[in-house]
């Protein structure tokens, strides 16, 4: 799957705004002591057939973002249409229907199984929910088995009976059961060795050729989300800093977070890893209960400037689909800002000014 | 800057089909071992807690064939006074109670076996229908208060908030009071009134004023646990899954969480269920539980006790029967409870 394959076909999920602060309460009171900005007016269209990854460090927002995604939290603010249809305030009632083309698999595969089910029961539990006859729920719980590489007799097992890879592809296969349009993955490969995730992720790419999937990939593992990718979002702090073609965004990123990502991944020979530069970013992310103002990034940004701490950059569109929220951006050439466009898509609260050009040998990265 | 995937993209149609995990679960390995399978296979190896199971089962035998011993072999029932009768003993005549108002001790054959008590009565039979009481009020006890422990522990760790701020505090005001102070205020004044909720009218002698007395003291040894393990089990991502699949919260408590609480329920039962029959023994021996003429092991320790010098029976032999059934319960329970968690420490205690 290469940024040139990528399916331009009509949008499954359109993500306008979407802010998620959960309250902090203290005291006998439970007064409001301020909020966690877990997500912070986040857009973006996912499309039909494409994967979307999302990668940024721990506790970036991307889980919550997935969850709010599935409805399984109810967003603060902002908008999400799914398939033509607005599911932001959809009751539990309203979703069921939905609930039938949007799946998800999750990140433990030993939490994620109920212990006391039989596999037949796991696999055939939502396909029960919804309404399938009995004995077409054991013939399609087999089938799906045999889809994800486990057997047909494994129906009659229980999870604990089965390695962390194959605990997998039960959940996969769980997903599978409705024939789903969307399937949202948390981090589905971050809990297994790395033999396995090479199983997994290949599974995953063949289920979506099959089934005409579309994905959205969480992931903190950077060289797993390029390779499954059609677009990568890196979030950071709640917000998206980068949004690109996956190829692009390894090529030429754009905004610095990403750059110092991208440094972060090891190269297997150290003679080579020692030889590069390498971008540190020092410091932890501050912490999302009081986000610093302007760009969240800029505690830590290596080219922060006064603007930086005032003004929340857009999302800069700078043609080809490649979005990046920096006042000061890498890789970029003057001409490529001058024809860059401010994004539809960014925060509400940003400002319209353009970025700036920064002369990469005055001020190497 | 050079960035190498970790995970090489592999040819999809070179590649090592997906499905060849080199974990792969045997296909002819013997048929799935579920967890109560396993838990069974670790029970059976415990001997001890066996023996007392089978003990109590012997118990439980020998209290429904109460009627057959008392129309086959002792011809009485446990109601029939005989006070100036006499019968043959060794073909000697002996006084059923003495005139001094002494029962006479065990015959050790058919009729009298244990002796009699103060009214003439067959110990013997009276102490079979009284194990027919106790345990009645024992299992019927036990299960009202799983059933109303399990669901208010499913409810106040599910919901949480209000729900199980109202739930848990009220659990708190009953475990506030001590068990057996509750169980004679209770049973007294529902001994004298009876109860009435609605069209369901209870008289003051029946049996369900001591079995709903004792079901509902013991609901918060259950329901805490439960709630406790429920407030866990729903942060699991299988409640998340659940949820995303469009599942009902009554569902997700019914199919989800009510399984996984089956291990502890198991663990409890036989513990909550020995002491909801010492429990009765304690209120009927305070006149607070089961009501004369009724036969039970806590009565007849009571009215035994007065003539402990004469008629030491009279105490003994009801007094050893509850042991051996509180006994027999607590050790089969523990030993339920190693064999489905070694690593659990479950207690109950007063």
């Amino acid at each position: 799957m290469s940024a040139a394959a990528a399916p331009n076909g009509d949008a499954m999920l359109d993500v306008e705004h979407i802010k998620q602060h959960f309250p902090i309460r203290r005291g006998i009171l439970n007064t409001v002591a301020g909020h966690v900005h877990a997500v912070d007016d986040v857009s973006f269209t996912l499309r039909e057939g494409e994967t979307l990854g999302l990668v940024g460090e721990s506790g970036c927002g991307k889980t919550t973002l997935s969850r709010t995604l599935m409805r399984l939290i109810d967003p603060t603010a902002g908008r999400i249409t799914f398939r033509g249809r607005d599911i932001t305030h959809a009751s539990r009632r309203e979703l069921r229907p939905v609930r039938t083309e949007m799946q998800m698999v999750f990140q433990d595969p030993y939490a994620s199984l109920n212990p006391r089910k039989r596999i037949s029961q796991i696999i055939g539990g939502p396909l029960e929910l919804h309404g399938v006859a009995r004995d077409e729920i054991a013939q399609r719980t087999a089938d799906l088995l045999e889809r994800v590489g486990l057997q047909r007799e494994h129906v009659n097992r229980f999870p604990h009976e089965f390695s962390g890879g194959q605990r997998q592809r039960i959940g996969v296969a769980r997903a599978l059961a409705l024939e789903p349009k969307l399937i949202v993955l948390d981090e589905p490969v971050s809990a297994l060795d790395v033999s396995i995730q090479a199983q997994i992720v290949n599974l995953l790419e063949e289920l979506q050729e099959d089934f005409g999937l579309t994905y959205i990939f969480v992931a903190h593992d950077l060289s797993v989300v390029r390779h499954v990718s059609d677009r990568i979002a890196v979030m950071y702090l709640g917000r998206i800093m980068e949004l690109s073609p996956a190829e692009q965004l390894y090529s030429k990123p754009i905004h610095p977070y990403t750059a110092a990502l991208l440094s972060a991944i090891p190269i297997p020979d150290p003679r080579e890893n020692r030889r590069r530069d390498r971008i540190v970013v020092g410091g932890e992310p501050p912490s999302p209960v009081d986000p610093p103002p302007g760009c969240v990034f800029h505690t830590r940004c290596p080219r922060a400037q006064d603007i930086c701490r005032s003004e929340i950059p857009p999302l800069t569109d700078y043609g080809n689909g490649h979005l990046a929220h920096c006042h000061f951006p890498l890789n970029v050439t003057r001409e490529e800002i001058a024809g860059s466009t401010k994004s539809p898509l960014s925060p509400a609260a940003s400002g319209d000014s353009q970025p700036q050009y920064v002369d990469p040998e005055l001020h190497p990265a | 800057m050079a960035t190498e995937p970790t995970v090489k993209p592999t040819d999809p149609l070179t590649a090592t089909p997906a499905t060849l995990d080199p974990a792969q679960v045997d296909p002819a390995a013997p048929p799935a071992t579920g967890p109560w399978k396993l838990a069974w296979r670790r029970l059976r190896r415990n001997k001890v807690a066996l023996a007392f199971g089978v003990l109590f089962v012997l118990l439980i035998l020998s209290a429904l064939a109460a009627p057959l011993w008392a129309e086959h072999v002792a011809n009485t029932t446990p109601d029939r006074n005989r006070l100036a009768d006499q019968i043959i003993v060794d073909g000697k005549p002996r006084d059923i109670v003495s005139v001094r108002g002494i029962p006479m001790g065990p015959t050790w054959r058919g009729e009298y076996f244990l002796g009699a008590d103060e009214n003439g009565r067959d110990v013997m039979v009276r102490l079979l229908y009284g194990a027919r009481n106790s345990v009645f009020i024992g299992l019927t006890a036990a299960l009202i208060t799983t059933v109303l422990a399990v669901l208010l522990g499913l409810l106040a760790g599910y919901f949480r908030g209000w729900i199980d701020a109202l739930i848990s505090r009220g659990l708190d005001v009953l475990w506030a009071f001590p068990v057996l102070l509750l169980g004679i205020a209770l049973g007294v004044s529902l001994a004298t009134e009876g109860l009435s909720i609605g069209p369901i009218t209870v008289a003051g002698n029946s049996l369900w004023i001591p079995t709903l007395i004792i079901g509902f003291v013991g609901i918060v040894y259950l329901a805490r646990p439960v709630r406790g393990q429920v407030l866990g089990l729903r942060e699991k991502e299988f409640i998340e899954v659940a949820r995303a699949q469009g599942m009902s919260d009554w569902r997700i408590m019914t199919r989800e969480l009510l399984p996984n609480l089956f291990s502890t329920i198991l663990v409890f039962f036989p513990l909550i269920m020995a002491n909801a029959i010492l429990l009765e023994a304690a209120l009927s021996f305070l006149g607070a539980g089961v009501q004369a003429p009724s036969p039970s092991w806590g009565t007849m320790i009571d009215t035994g006790l007065d003539r402990l010098r004469g008629a030491p029976h009279l105490t003994i032999a009801p007094g050893v029967m509850l042991i051996m059934t509180v006994l027999s319960l607590n050790i089969f329970g523990e030993g339920v409870r190693d064999a489905l968690d070694p690593r659990a420490k479950v207690r109950l205690e007063h």
